[in-house]
């Protein structure tokens, strides 16, 4: 393996970004200095970019097994990549669902044999996603599974989850919930508000969110288990997570960057690409969302990259699934809509999820011996999204222009993503 | 004007324009041959994905009026059944050779889906419950008539207001007409935000009745759930009913309005459905007419906007 020198970045170190230079060698980080002159590297002109740790995502459904012609863990791994990536948590509503050992395996054989991310699946909550018996989280464990959740769907059996928080307490495991309401969000396609109203679509009310967040809480106080609160959209949602960890409870929190960049005013055409589960809700959602993140209520930026085929996004809004992609964008969408410094940047997109998910060898500021599983991001640069790596173009942010550039991922020591290389020949 | 999928935002001028080329083909259609050879050569397909006998037979008399040949696709009898996308039978009724396009669909939006892919003419003949402008100008036609303007005019729409692609399409029309509108449902019919909307909601019919000079009845939708979002059709009636009763106790000039189908003995009692100050069947004449102004407009043959 050949030593990697990243020149002249400013690096984001535990005691705050520095400017210097970073060499990675055996996979590690092995030095971290002003001018590390050394001879016989490859050398990575950073530019005054940022050099931070890899980002972390906590949510992405890479479809894989089942539902290969939206994605698969290969075209998965290379959006993440060209994301500034280094790890993803993939969601277990494949065909068959995560719900067992030897599946949660494959899946993480098949991230490691692509080798561009790791790919860490979460595991299911209910058994083939029943929503009414614990699936084997004792196996899911085993394989290494550290978060559990019927992601697309949430647990509604109240009983069914404190029998999964309790078993997840004494492993250590999340417990993630999708918190929507079956019952308030039934056949609800947008947030219930005055674009629901005009367009006649049955709105999801802000309080589906809630009742389930407030809920769980409940059982969060009686378990002791860990608890995240998947994809937020709501000002009533922060709030309740702000209220429960000012309280001591051992909770966590993601938003996603298209919650952070648009609000329900983007479906009044009706184009399935706004379309979400979540939906988008009101602009004073969307300001509490960029709050809550800033102020660290919500811990963590996650993509909910959720690939669907064209001719599956190609049709009248309510007729299409749920799900836009976004893991190639989520950096630049995220240093686009906030004004947050580098630290609280990656503290965001690495550290934080990395920490909730489990990922000892992600999200670690730069010293030496961290793993060198890192991105060159310059916060500056400013780009069209035009082009992806990923099996589907359902994104929003496709065409729009961003500040925010993914310039080199870097997955143990080995560069997975250059901004210099076709999408062609980079994946 | 390229398309007519919904009646927001277009101006008082433009429907002005479309009432007056209506009122025309109002005579027309009283001559012993009522047709004219506007659009002759032209071919109007009407693309129907949610069930509509009325709507679809007022827009064929519409371009046979104007001597246009019209071809008429529906889901029942389709390859859709076979799992075709909308997208395939919108561009091979295309391909067919047609002119314009009249959608309607259950889901919002999807006339505007449809005019993104075959760039025709599309009118939107109804979408969910969202927009449905040819109604809302036959009843502003019908309206002009009888009281010459709506300038003014006191109009209740009284019903099923959340799931009304009529109620939303005529809100907009009337009041950029100037008429003062009041929406009156029970709460969980009324739409959950009307903040920006041009009207006054109320759930007390009673108390508005005295005040309204056009009552305009909705239909019941129980495929829309109507069961579990009010008691029970009895309570409906007795609440929202235009009851015999409230007949009388409307103002002398009062007229009654509705889109069809009628529910009698739901929203209108018999005698209020047969009273000559209901105006449903001059509701459905003027549909051909305000058809016949939509399809002359967009088809070139109309003033160009």
């Amino acid at each position: 393996m050949t030593d990697t020198l990243i020149r002249g970045g400013i690096v984001l170190t535990a005691e705050g970004p520095v400017a210097g230079d970073v060499l990675i060698q055996e996979g590690r980080v092995s030095r971290v200095g002003p001018e590390l002159g050394v001879e016989h590297s490859d050398i990575i002109e950073a530019g005054g970019s940022w050099v931070g740790p890899g980002f972390v995502d906590l949510h992405a459904h890479l479809r894989e097994p089942g539902q290969e012609h939206k994605e698969d863990i290969a075209s998965g791994s290379g959006a993440a990549a060209a994301g500034g990536y280094t790890a993803v948590v993939a969601m277990p509503n494949t065909e068959p669902p995560i719900d067992s050992g030897h599946l949660a395996r494959f899946v993480v054989e098949r991230g490691r044999e692509v080798g561009l991310v790791d790919v860490r699946p979460a595991g299911c909550i209910s058994s083939g996603r029943s929503g009414t018996s614990l699936a084997h989280i004792d196996e899911m464990w085993e394989a290494g599974v550290r978060m559990f959740t019927d992601d697309g769907d949430t647990v509604a059996d109240a009983g069914l989850l404190r029998r999964a928080m309790e078993y997840t307490a004494q492993l250590g495991g999340v417990i993630c919930q999708h918190a929507v309401d079956p019952g308030l969000a039934a056949g609800g396609h947008v947030h219930e508000g005055s674009v629901s109203s005009r367009l006649g679509m049955q709105g999801v009310p802000a309080l589906a969110e809630q009742v389930i967040v407030a809920r769980d809480l409940a059982l969060v106080r009686l378990t002791g288990a860990r608890y995240h609160a998947q994809h937020l959209s709501t000002a009533g949602g922060v709030r309740l997570i702000a209220e429960a960890k000012e309280e001591g409870l051992p909770v966590t929190a993601e938003v996603t960057p298209h919650h952070l960049a648009y609000d329900h005013e983007a479906v009044r055409d009706t184009d399935p690409v706004f379309k979400m589960m979540p939906p988008l809700a009101s602009a004073d959602d969307r300001a509490a969302l960029v709050a809550g993140l800033r102020d660290g209520v919500i811990d963590a930026v996650a993509t909910d990259h959720a690939p669907h085929a064209a001719h599956e996004k190609d049709v009248p809004f309510e007729e299409a699934p749920f799900g836009v992609t976004g893991l190639e964008w989520a950096g630049s969408v995220v240093r686009t809509v906030t004004d947050f410094d580098a630290v609280r940047f990656f503290e965001r997109m690495s550290v934080a999820p990395a920490r909730i998910a489990g990922l000892d060898d992600h999200g670690n500021w730069l010293a030496p011996g961290v793993p060198a599983n890192l991105v060159v991001f310059d916060p500056d640069g400013t780009f069209t999204a035009e082009r992806t790596r990923s099996r589907s173009q359902n994104s929003p942010h496709l065409g729009r222009s961003w500040t925010g550039v993914v310039l080199h991922t870097i997955h143990v020591g080995a560069t997975t993503w250059s901004e210099t290389l076709s999408p062609e020949t980079a994946a | 004007m390229k398309h007519l999928l919904t009646i927001d935002n277009v101006s008082r001028q433009a429907i002005t324009r479309l009432l007056d080329d209506a009122d025309e083909f109002v005579e027309v259609l009283q001559r012993p041959i009522p047709k004219v050879p506007a659009l002759r050569g032209k071919t109007v397909a009407t693309l129907f994905f949610e069930a509509s006998t009325r709507t679809r037979m007022s827009f064929e008399k519409a371009a046979k009026a104007l001597s246009a040949d019209t071809i008429s696709f529906s889901p029942g009898t389709s390859s859709q059944n076979k799992g075709e996308s909308l997208k395939d039978t919108a561009l091979t009724i295309k391909a067919l050779g047609v002119d314009l396009m009249v959608v309607r669909h259950e889901a919002t939006g999807a006339p505007w889906r449809v005019a993104s892919w075959v760039d025709l003419p599309v009118i939107n003949g109804g979408d969910g419950a969202h927009q449905h402008p040819t109604q809302a100008l036959l009843d502003c036609l019908t309206l002009r008539q009888h009281f010459g303007s709506l300038d003014g005019l006191r109009i209740g729409i009284i019903g099923d207001i959340r799931h009304s692609r009529v109620a939303r399409s005529n809100v907009s029309a009337m009041t950029t007409l100037g008429a003062q509108v009041t929406l009156v449902a029970p709460p969980t019919l009324l739409p959950y935000d009307t903040t920006g909307w041009p009207v006054a909601a109320t759930s007390d019919l009673d108390d508005a009745l005295p005040e309204l000079d056009v009552i305009y009845l909705l239909r019941v939708q129980a495929e829309r759930g109507g069961a579990s979002v009010f008691p029970s059709l009895a309570e409906y009636r007795n609440r929202y009913g235009m009851t015999s009763d409230r007949l009388h106790r409307l103002k002398p000039s009062t007229v009654v309005m509705h889109p069809g189908p009628m529910i009698r003995g739901i929203e209108i009692d018999h005698e209020v459905a047969d009273d000559p100050r209901t105006l449903v069947l001059h509701q459905v004449a003027n549909g051909v007419a305000v058809r016949m102004a939509a399809l002359f407009q967009l088809l070139g043959g109309g003033s160009d906007d």
